[in-house]
């Protein structure tokens, strides 16, 4: 079946069989790598994409159901790495081995969308269905309030530069 | 897209010299060691700057990073000995993977070694790169190397401004003559300019982007994908499949079966024991390759290791534990008179299970087989053991095998061991010509790894009138065959509290097993710590004494061997503990936790553990509190650790504490490995679960920084949050936790 997909603001063509999950046409057929496969069932939240804006599971969700909603992979995020959540992910230094933390970013965008400032309990509810086995959800916590709050800041009139740098990498992880 | 990493090197020049340095290659990977000592052992086989250090005509520096990432940060923390040394901005370096080869001298990542292997070469390394470079620039000027300085890539001549960039330099220092060992200077860490200070992991800004730098991420042109179909009893043989009906399904383009290499079937001692029989399934996509499996109708004979069961393990346990041990490893004193003349005995039977290792990026490898040549890009922790395994199951000289090292999704040990490897091995030289990824999905990887092994200890203690521990006895019951041990199922004589107790007594008998063991973080320690930290509570409630306390007074006493100096000397022979680098981190966490000190919320209890594992001293303090309904919070555990002198990426540390505990977690409350009619029970994670970041506690981490080499943070971290947790859980309800998962007791997250 050829299937036309509206992926990260681009139509992207996928001649594929009607029962592949998404995260296989976009891994295998179109070569976007940053989703990933954990557990195929899921339990894992790795392979998480957002479909109009709610975070899914792409392991569990068939090409023939994505439809013309908007897909939006971690590649498209923003257009230069910058999305705050990414900022702050680097600031703080989250990642150990990296791979659940496309799904862990893309549950967290679609977290700050509903709560621009969410609460602990907030948080825990929107990521608990996403796994790290190398356990970084102490730093995930951090980086979410911390993106919460550059947000914030930007929207301000006096607004600072959200990109701070490894400076302020220092300083936020030790504490300062 | 494929990676090109190689095409940078094309235009790089070299510059620094030869050098000697003293360079351990560590045997075992679970074996624990003294810390190397700086200035010996002999020299072995030298490692040249020129591998390690890369400068561009623009002065862009290139590090290699020799061992394999695998979520640890090793490509921080190599690179950032080098750095400090060879005097250059971080922020202006670049990190290179190193491949598989004998000029980077050992490249292995397992047993938190590291640190320990590579303080000092590393950073001499560096000294020597920098040496040559301001050679190189005296030589320009006409003046002596005394009266320069190197400083953020340039060297400076010292009475003026003048300075020349690495860049500039590097084509001439590659000429010179490079420096000996022995004049090399390295810096005092007063000094430090990057070591110390937190850095950002260097691939963070491509994970954060989602660009495709794992394992599972790598594709070449034309590049084909396999599943491979395996026995869900482990060694089971293929007798008949239906390989002729897959292959007319779409997309597939080829399935065969693999006749294996995994002996005779009989109880597993070896690490490696061969390669799985199984059937390959090969097609345009990865998807079509996993649902042909669907089809497959195969006839297995699953030989005797089918009987297998983990109900019939434990009877076994219990019928050991009424009879004599098969053997003794340990016997002071007279433990069976003391037991006798104790003023109280304690007697208690623990248990821990089998548990998988369960990275989150599953099993995979690409492949290509092509005249004769075999060509690997692989996320193992041990490719020269991949290289070996490889070239004995598949049949290629090593010589025609080339290992490239990916980025692995965590791996907490499942990559020193090379099934995966050889499979797709296998698969390419039968496909031939063809690029092959192998992806294993999660129900491959959970029923088919190297378990952490389980085990059974059954004690007795005593106490006497004063409270002091004058018994102990300890029966294990293992996996093995004969005096051999299944791979990671053995024990130390010398673990904890032996030889500070009199009368103290180690048996062990072995059964057999029919299933693969191998290292999982911290192996033998996360499970040993849970057993000798919590039977220590036990008999500090026995005496009526506070148990931090009780630690304190055991870790007082003397033992029976006299520990080694603070120094480091080597600990062969001698008792792995050394309390005076133990005592003072116990004192540490006590005093940080306010143990004893401060007025808890109502319901709140603490548990304190300690363990040595793999060159690190730690304590744990946590605090927990326990509904009526087994419902259980972990609030904070305090974490102390004495990693010795130096931390060299603070970041990097701080956040392998912050994974042990949270791994310790997961394994204290659901993760179990069970086996019925010998096929393993939980195939993904709904059934051997992790924890998520609602039941997260809040993590305090102290290092206590001591005159001893540094060392590794990968695993010493993890064993004792599980004891302390449940030592707290004991405090709270007065119920003593003696097997492990708590789940499997009616325990669960609040």
């Amino acid at each position: 079946m050829s299937y036309q997909l509206k992926i990260n603001g681009r139509s992207m063509s996928a001649d594929v069989a009607a029962d592949t999950p998404l995260l296989w046409v976009l891994r295998d057929t179109l070569n976007l790598h940053g989703t990933k496969y954990g557990c195929g069932i899921a339990q894992c939240g790795a392979c998480t994409v957002l479909l109009g804006g709610q975070p899914v599971r792409s392991c569990s969700i068939t090409v023939d159901n994505v439809g013309a909603a908007d897909v939006t992979t971690i590649e498209g995020l923003s257009s230069d790495g910058n999305h705050p959540l990414q900022v702050a992910w680097r600031e703080v230094d989250v990642p150990q081995c990296g791979y659940c933390q496309a799904g862990q970013i893309l549950s967290a965008a679609a977290l700050l969308k509903r709560h621009p400032k969410p609460t602990d309990q907030d948080i825990d509810t929107a990521m608990s269905g996403n796994l790290c086995r190398c356990g970084t959800y102490v730093r995930i916590r951090k980086a979410i309030h911390r993106a919460a709050s550059q947000i914030a800041a930007a929207e301000r009139p006096e607004a600072t530069p959200s990109h701070l740098g490894v400076e302020a990498a220092v300083i936020a992880l030790t504490g300062e | 897209m494929p990676i090109t990493r190689r095409s940078f090197l094309s235009v790089t020049a070299l510059a620094g010299g030869g050098m000697m340095l003293g360079f351990v290659e560590p045997e075992a990977i679970a074996q624990q060691t003294a810390p190397q000592r700086p200035g010996g052992p002999p020299p072995q086989p030298p490692l040249d700057p020129r591998t390690f250090i890369k400068i561009a005509p623009d002065g862009t520096v290139t590090l290699i990073a020799r061992n394999p990432e695998i979520g640890q940060g090793i490509r921080n923390m190599l690179p950032m000995l080098i750095a400090e040394e060879l005097e250059i901005d971080w922020k202006t370096v670049k990190v290179e993977q190193a491949d598989l080869d004998a000029k980077y001298g050992g490249q292995m990542t397992g047993g938190s070694r590291a640190a320990s292997n590579n303080w000092v070469p590393m950073r001499q390394v560096g000294a020597a790169g920098r040496t040559m470079l301001i050679a190189a620039a005296a030589q320009a000027w006409g003046i002596k190397p005394e009266e320069c300085y190197a400083k953020n890539g340039r060297v400076y001549q010292r009475s003026t401004d003048k300075s020349l960039g690495y860049g500039e330099l590097a084509a001439k220092a590659a000429t010179m003559t490079p420096p000996d060992v022995s004049t090399l200077t390295l810096k005092e860490a007063n000094s430090f300019n990057i070591i110390g200070k937190p850095t950002l992991g260097v691939d963070v800004p491509d994970i954060v982007v989602g660009n495709p730098i794992f394992g599972m991420d790598f594709t070449l042109p034309g590049m084909l994908f396999a599943a491979y179909h395996k026995c869900p009893v482990f060694g089971g043989k293929v007798v008949s499949a239906n390989v002729d009906e897959i292959k007319k399904l779409p997309g597939i383009r080829h399935a065969f079966v693999i006749e294996g290499t995994v002996p005779a079937l009989g109880p597993v001692q070896d690490a490696e024991p061969g390669l799985e029989p199984g059937i390959a399934i090969v097609a345009d996509s990865w998807w079509q390759a996993q649902s042909a499996r669907k089809k497959l109708v195969v006839k297995w004979d699953e030989g005797p290791a089918a009987q297998q069961s983990s109900k019939g393990f434990a009877e076994k346990a219990d019928e050991f534990a009424k009879g004599k041990p098969q053997r003794t490893l340990k016997n002071d004193g007279d433990v069976d008179s003391a037991l006798k003349q104790a003023a109280k005995t304690v007697e208690a039977a623990y248990s821990y299970p089998f548990i998988s290792h369960a990275p989150l990026e599953p099993r995979n490898n690409t492949a290509l087989y092509k005249d004769g040549k075999l060509t690997l890009w692989s996320t193992t922790q041990l490719p020269a053991r991949a290289r070996q395994f490889v070239s004995k199951n598949v049949s290629i000289p090593e010589s025609d095998i080339t290992i490239h090292l990916l980025r692995a999704g965590g791996s907490f040990g499942r990559g020193l061991n090379s099934d995966y490897v050889g499979e797709a091995a296998a698969i390419a030289k039968h496909v031939g010509g063809v690029p092959v990824k192998l992806v294993w999905s999660r129900e491959d990887d959970m029923t088919h790894d190297y378990y952490r092994p389980g085990g059974f200890h059954y004690l007795k203690g005593g106490v006497d009138a004063s409270g002091k521990i004058v018994a102990w006895s300890n029966h294990f019951v293992s996996y093995g065959e004969g005096e051999k041990y299944a791979p990671t199922a053995g024990i130390s004589p010398l673990e904890f509290p032996a030889n500070f107790v009199p009368n103290f007594a180690m048996y062990s008998s072995n059964m057999p097993l029919m299933l693969k063991t191998g290292a999982l973080r911290a192996p033998t320690a996360n499970s040993q710590c849970f057993v000798m930290q919590s039977f220590i509570d036990e008999l500090a409630h026995a005496a009526g004494k506070d148990p931090m306390q009780f630690r304190l007074d055991l870790l007082s006493s003397t033992p029976k061997v006299a520990p080694p100096s603070a120094k480091g000397q080597p600990q062969a022979q001698m008792t792995p503990y050394n309390t005076s680098r133990m005592k003072p981190v116990v004192e540490m966490v006590a005093a940080q936790s306010g143990w004893g000190k401060r007025a808890l919320p109502k319901g709140h209890t603490l548990g304190v553990a300690f363990h040595y594992s793999f060159q690190g001293y730690f304590a744990h303090v946590a605090e927990v509190s326990v509904a009526a309904n087994k419902a259980l919070r972990v609030h904070k555990v305090w974490v102390v650790g004495d990693i010795g002198s130096q931390v060299i990426n603070p970041s990097g540390a701080e956040a392998q504490v912050q994974g042990g505990i949270i791994d310790g977690l997961s394994e204290l409350m659901h993760q179990e490995i069970t086996l019925e009619a010998g096929r393993v029970v939980q195939t993904n994670y709904n059934q051997h679960t992790l924890l998520s970041i609602r039941q997260t506690p809040e993590i305090e981490v102290h290092f206590l920084k001591t005159d001893n080499p540094p060392t590794g943070l990968g695993e010493p971290a993890l064993p004792p949050v599980i004891p302390a947790v449940t030592n707290a859980i004991f405090a709270a309800t007065g119920q003593r936790v003696r097997s492990i998962p708590l789940a499997t007791s009616g325990y669960r997250w609040a």
